[in-house]
């Protein structure tokens, strides 16, 4: 692992250590509204200033982050197991089941992402607490964002199915699933790594996309797409630097993420 | 003697070719006003350029430089003036109004104006087939609406039924050409259509043949032409104006508004609160798929009465529109000189007020959160649309101002067309949060928000008949308003509309947003005021300084 790798690890380590310790650090909490000081400079009570309606945005920094972190990560889960279903099952029977599957992905990949996301976040219930709309948020993009991953497991899984090994494997007898998760599966674990940390990065930018368009995560819980919409307007950046706290740490940790990926991609 | 008379002479012609040159300099003053483009943005296409079937802010904006009316209503002062006619009666029994024209106008094209062509755009306007919004609200009853041509400079119009403010309406009416064959591109206003490039920008230059002088004689307008950019982005709308490249915002963000008047205090005008509103209301449909429970709370106008106690509206104006709005108190901004009740005033904010009239419909207040007698928990969620920025924080505001009753809010943003099929089709949601841009002053604009039977009827629209008694006198009382021509008559029944409104509160008014505008220091004559347009109503007085404009 090189320098720029393991300083990598450290901001995606300090990242999550950080949010994690919200609780501790800014015991404020994010949605207080400190409604004399709305869009507040930094000062020694509220490091980062306030929002337009008087909250800490450093508050609001640590426990969005928090969300994306933790979030992300599991959507990007739901999405991967998805894809090895779907691409890894297709890849490994082949004939029929994989030009079905490769064209439902392909039907899949070709849907307009950002009106299906807005047709189906308008189509859930509204009564719902802001936790729980923020964990439907991360469910959809994860049940919508696995056909790019699995588009590539099933070509790796069709691959493996025509190797030596499996091959020599069927010879020998052993059919079925038992050949799936013996064989085929082990061998597709670098490809399965590769799009869990592509995805992540991925989904993070799908929800403040969403943010940005004021669909994503309920007020008054934050998220980096929620706080991106802060800059909204922004015409200079001299007049309100601490602003781009969260544009910066968006950046930090995605390029993080990218390094890391990387190292797994080499590995796949 | 004679070299003292010839100096004197000398002296004096000298004097009498300074006071020449001096009468020559401002005898042009006016003139040196005279010419330059005038240019701001238009935010979105304009979808007709025909006056009668005008809809949208755009075709609004092009309409009010180009067409000529009968009667204008002033922007500033409010009262009507008259125009292409010079004035104008109307009958005992409210059903038709005479109007006597300006002779010698004539249309852009130089066809000559008479009442033969108030006649035919009358026709036109009232031809069902035709759809025009601006001749449905000439619709007072079942019949047709007939023009009396009494000579070519006197025309009467009959309604079938009386219509209440009957001569304001005209403020919108640009009269067409009968006999042009440029047809709606013959105007009588000061402006004509030049060319469009439809996407890019609309360009309008001076009506040769306007009819309108100013108090020196000087023929109107001074502008050259009028540069309409289409530009929807508003980051680049300012970007652009701070850039010198536009001369007019005619509706500012109070963010923008802010970050203008630190770097220019000069450009930025506030007129103060307009007559627009937001407010928010509560499902009373009785189909609606919400628990009867909560459609119990709804319908209790005390429940109602006390979400509007607990709301703070200072906060509202003070931190979402930095305090470039005004608590709202009903119906009717206090812009809004006549017809606002000033009887009434906004609701404050009182929790314990709020609080203790909840306690009278059964709630209680358990480990902080918000009980009803049911023992159910008060939860709802409020709908509004996703993008408006205003609107979005003062939804987490009125979120955190209830929470402190134990009331849970869950806001809820929503593309705006997912939004509308919520809350007039479906009704499946239980508050909503919007606004209203009134551009109207008579309560006539409002007849279709406060009858049970209306579409707008937001909280319970479309009713076959009224479903409470209040309901039934508000659409009695807004009737009677309507029918009488009596100004007196009309004002007590729309002020005891308002007074039921507030007692009732089907709808939570909260703030009237400031009329927020920027001019640039090259314009000349500029006088923002709070009715739409609020920059260029007076546009045929404007002037532009190029040189001014170079320089910023």
């Amino acid at each position: 692992m090189n320098a720029a790798r393991k300083l990598a690890s450290v901001v995606v380590v300090a990242a999550c250590a950080v949010s994690l310790g919200a609780n501790w650090l800014a015991p404020t909490g994010y949605a207080k509204q400190f409604r004399e000081v709305p869009n507040a400079p930094p000062s020694h009570q509220h490091p980062l200033g306030t929002d337009e309606v008087g909250r800490d945005r450093f508050a609001r920094v640590l426990y969005g982050t928090r969300i994306s972190l933790l979030l992300a990560p599991a959507a990007a889960l739901v999405s991967t197991v998805l894809a090895a279903l779907v691409g890894g099952l297709a890849g490994y029977l082949g004939g029929i089941w994989l030009r079905l599957a490769r064209g439902f992905t392909d039907l899949f990949l070709s849907l307009p992402w950002l009106f299906l996301l807005i047709t189906v976040r308008a189509l859930l219930p509204l009564n719902v607490s802001p936790l729980v709309s923020v964990l439907i948020t991360f469910l959809i993009l994860g049940l919508l964002g696995w056909a790019a991953s699995a588009r590539v497991l099933s070509t790796s899984a069709d691959a493996l199915r025509n190797s030596d090994f499996v091959l020599q494997a069927r010879a020998s007898g052993l059919h079925g699933p038992r050949l799936f998760l013996v064989h085929v599966l082990p061998n597709l674990k670098p490809v399965l790594y590769a799009q869990f940390w592509i995805s992540i990065p991925v989904f993070i930018l799908s929800e403040a996309n969403l943010g940005i368009l004021g669909l994503g995560v309920a007020e008054p819980l934050p998220s980096w797409g929620s706080l991106l919409r802060e800059l909204e307007g922004l015409i200079s950046f001299r007049e309100e630097p601490w602003r781009l706290v969260p544009l910066l740490l968006l950046i930090v940790v995605l390029t993080s993420f990218q390094l890391l990926l990387s190292n797994e991609e080499v590995t796949a | 003697m004679n070299m003292i008379t010839t100096g004197r002479r000398a002296y004096l012609r000298l004097l009498f070719c300074f006071a020449l040159v001096c009468f020559a300099l401002t005898s042009t003053a006016a003139f040196s006003q005279s010419g330059g483009e005038l240019r701001f943005c238009l935010r979105s296409e304009p979808k007709t350029f025909d006056p009668l079937l005008v809809d949208d802010d755009s075709s609004l904006s092009i309409r009010y430089l180009t067409g000529g009316v009968l009667v204008r209503a002033n922007r500033k002062t409010q009262d009507l003036e008259p125009e292409l006619a010079e004035s104008w009666k109307v009958s005992k029994d409210g059903k038709q109004i005479t109007f006597k024209l300006r002779r010698g106008v004539t249309f852009s094209d130089g066809s000559p104006f008479s009442s033969e062509d108030v006649a035919f755009t009358m026709q036109r306007l009232m031809d069902p087939a035709l759809h025009s919004s601006t001749g449905d609200a000439f619709r007072s009853g079942s019949g047709a609406v007939s023009t009396k041509i009494i000579a070519p400079d006197q025309i009467a119009i009959i309604f079938p039924a009386p219509l209440a403010g009957l001569e304001r309406l005209f403020d919108q009416v640009a009269i067409m050409s009968a006999h042009s064959p440029k047809k709606e591109a013959a105007v009588l206003g000061p402006f004509l259509v030049a060319e469009y490039k439809a996407g890019s920008s609309v360009l309008l230059r001076r009506n040769p043949n306007y009819w309108k002088k100013d108090s020196q004689g000087h023929r109107l307008p001074y502008l050259d032409s009028i540069r309409l950019d289409i530009q929807s982005n508003r980051d680049v709308e300012m970007l652009r104006f701070k850039r010198g490249e536009l001369d007019l915002i005619n509706v500012l963000d109070s963010d923008y508004f802010d970050r203008l008047a630190a770097s220019s205090p000069g450009l930025a005008h506030d007129a103060g609160a307009s007559l627009d509103s937001d407010f928010m209301w509560f499902n009373l449909v009785a189909s609606a798929p919400i628990p009867e429970y909560k459609r119990a709370w709804f319908r209790s106008a005390n429940f109602r009465r006390a979400i509007s106690q607990a709301i703070n509206r200072d906060d509202l104006s003070r931190v979402v529109f930095n305090s470039h709005a005004q608590p709202a108190v009903g119906p009717v901004s206090p812009a809004n000189k006549f017809w606002f009740n000033s009887k009434l005033k906004a609701e404050s904010y009182r929790p314990d007020a709020a609080l203790k009239r909840l306690q009278t419909d059964g709630f209680h207040l358990q480990n902080g959160a918000l009980f009803d007698k049911g023992g159910n928990a008060v939860e709802f969620s409020i709908v509004t649309n996703a993008g408006n920025k205003p609107r979005e924080r003062m939804a987490v505001m009125v979120q955190e101002d209830l929470g402190k009753l134990g009331i849970k809010v869950n806001v809820v943003t929503l593309d705006f067309p997912s939004l509308i099929e919520r809350i007039s089709q479906k009704f499946n949601y239980e508050a909503a949060m919007l606004g209203f841009r009134n551009v109207d002053l008579d309560p006539n604009g409002q007849m279709n928000i406060w009858l049970s039977s209306a579409e707008d009827h937001a909280w319970n629209p479309q009713q076959k008949s009224p479903e409470t008694a209040w309901e039934a006198e508000i659409d009695r009382l807004m009737r009677a308003q309507a029918s009488t021509a009596d100004p007196k008559k009309r004002k007590e029944n729309f002020d005891r509309v308002q007074e039921m409104v507030a007692e009732q509160t089907p709808f939570i008014y909260l703030v009237n947003q400031n009329a927020l505008s920027a001019v640039s220091s090259a314009v000349g004559g500029a006088n923002p005021g709070i009715l739409s347009p609020q920059t260029f109503w007076n546009a045929e007085r404007l002037t532009v300084n190029a040189s001014t404009r170079a320089s910023r």
